[in-house]
């Protein structure tokens, strides 16, 4: 009972005015590290601060910081659902020699592997 | 969803009913990541087979209308979020106004994707049978809106990545698909959000909502939310592929 008669939390505009302000800087951010050779860490850069948005979204926009834990806990178990179907189905791809004539960056590792053992 | 806030039979308290109502939400939201999630689980695993396809179709994206776009949905996160925060201390006529904006910065979004996706149309870069990722190059009168000096920089691209994988024009199809398929579906998100505003802005014009029911507001909020979370992750997946040449 008690869990339930804390007042409804209003977050004040002006984080929402920072919050709006960090993102547009992180736009501008994540365009300019494109242009910077990383060679390939750039797509590690370009998600890690696309992460970093999500992050800020779903915390201040969406409330995520004053929910009930249980709301918490059903964000937290979504990321999970996808992060098996993103690991299972790209451990698959990545561990085969060849997919349709295109090497994966990890194959030369494997093709390596299978010779020394078969 | 309950319209007049009342507190429903099954619940103690007003809290735990709108509690439930988000909850509601957020389970929704979660199929929604795995359905986006699984379009860019396909996008990953063509992007890794065929990377220089996919950079060379990411460098004929407009990168300045793509980024335009990036902000216009981050603002109208914003004006979101206020319209949220008008209900929970309720300024009604804030409420409009910060609804109306919202749906102005979603047709803002849908007018630079009006003219991106013509772009592509008259650029031949739409996957089918007249699809032709030199069509630029080899016509320059055709193209008007790109400068000789950008077609120069094209034309040298689109050698390079012939060099690396022959069958380009057809690995350039994949990633067109996937950008037409992955921007139409968040478009249409969008259209569905953009339509929920205005079911929202009616209400809201009748003086509905209230500090202690808002719980439509809250939801739609979320939604709108979500779907600039699906942008944040297109821009760079989509716009910014191997751009440091």
């Amino acid at each position: 009972m008690a869990e339930h008669q804390h007042p409804e939390h209003i977050v004040h505009p002006g984080t929402y005015l920072a919050i709006i302000i960090s993102l547009l800087i992180l736009t501008g951010l994540t365009v300019y590290a494109a242009y910077v050779n990383l060679g390939k860490y750039n797509i590690v850069v370009a998600l890690a601060i696309a992460t970093l948005k999500a992050t800020l979204v779903v915390l201040f926009f969406m409330h995520a910081k004053y929910s009930p834990r249980r709301t918490q806990l059903v964000i937290i178990s979504g990321l999970f659902w996808l992060a098996l179907l993103l690991f299972m189905t790209l451990s698959d791809y990545i561990s085969r020699v060849d997919y349709r004539g295109a090497q994966f960056p990890l194959s030369q590792v494997t093709r390596h592997w299978i010779r020394q053992s078969s | 969803m309950h319209r007049t806030g009342d507190l429903y039979g099954q619940f103690k308290t007003l809290e735990q009913q709108k509690d439930s109502a988000s909850l509601g939400m957020w389970i929704f939201l979660v199929t929604e990541v795995m359905f986006f999630g699984g379009i860019m689980l396909a996008y990953t695993v063509n992007r890794h087979a065929y990377f220089h396809a996919f950079a060379m179709g990411s460098n004929t994206l407009d990168l300045p209308l793509g980024g335009f776009n990036t902000a216009v949905l981050i603002a109208s996160s914003f004006t979101m979020a206020m319209a949220v925060w008008s209900a929970q201390t309720g300024k009604k006529k804030l409420l409009s106004l910060f609804l109306a904006l919202t749906i102005l910065l979603g047709f803002v979004f849908f007018g630079v994707k009006y003219i991106e996706y013509a772009q592509k149309f008259h650029h031949h870069l739409v996957p089918g049978k007249s699809f032709d990722i030199s069509y630029c190059v080899n016509n320059p009168s055709k193209c008007e809106d790109l400068k000789p000096e950008e077609l120069a920089v094209e034309r040298e691209e689109i050698a390079q990545a012939l060099a690396a994988d022959p069958d380009l024009n057809s690995h350039a199809q994949l990633y067109y698909s996937a950008y037409f398929g992955m921007t139409g579906l968040h478009a249409l998100h969008m259209v569905i959000g953009a339509g929920l505003l205005l079911w929202l802005l009616r209400q809201s014009f009748a003086g509905r909502f209230t500090p202690q029911w808002n719980t439509p507001v809250d939801l739609v909020g979320l939604y709108w939310h979500f779907v600039d979370i699906v942008w944040i992750y297109l821009f760079p997946l989509l716009y910014l592929i191997d751009r440091h040449k």
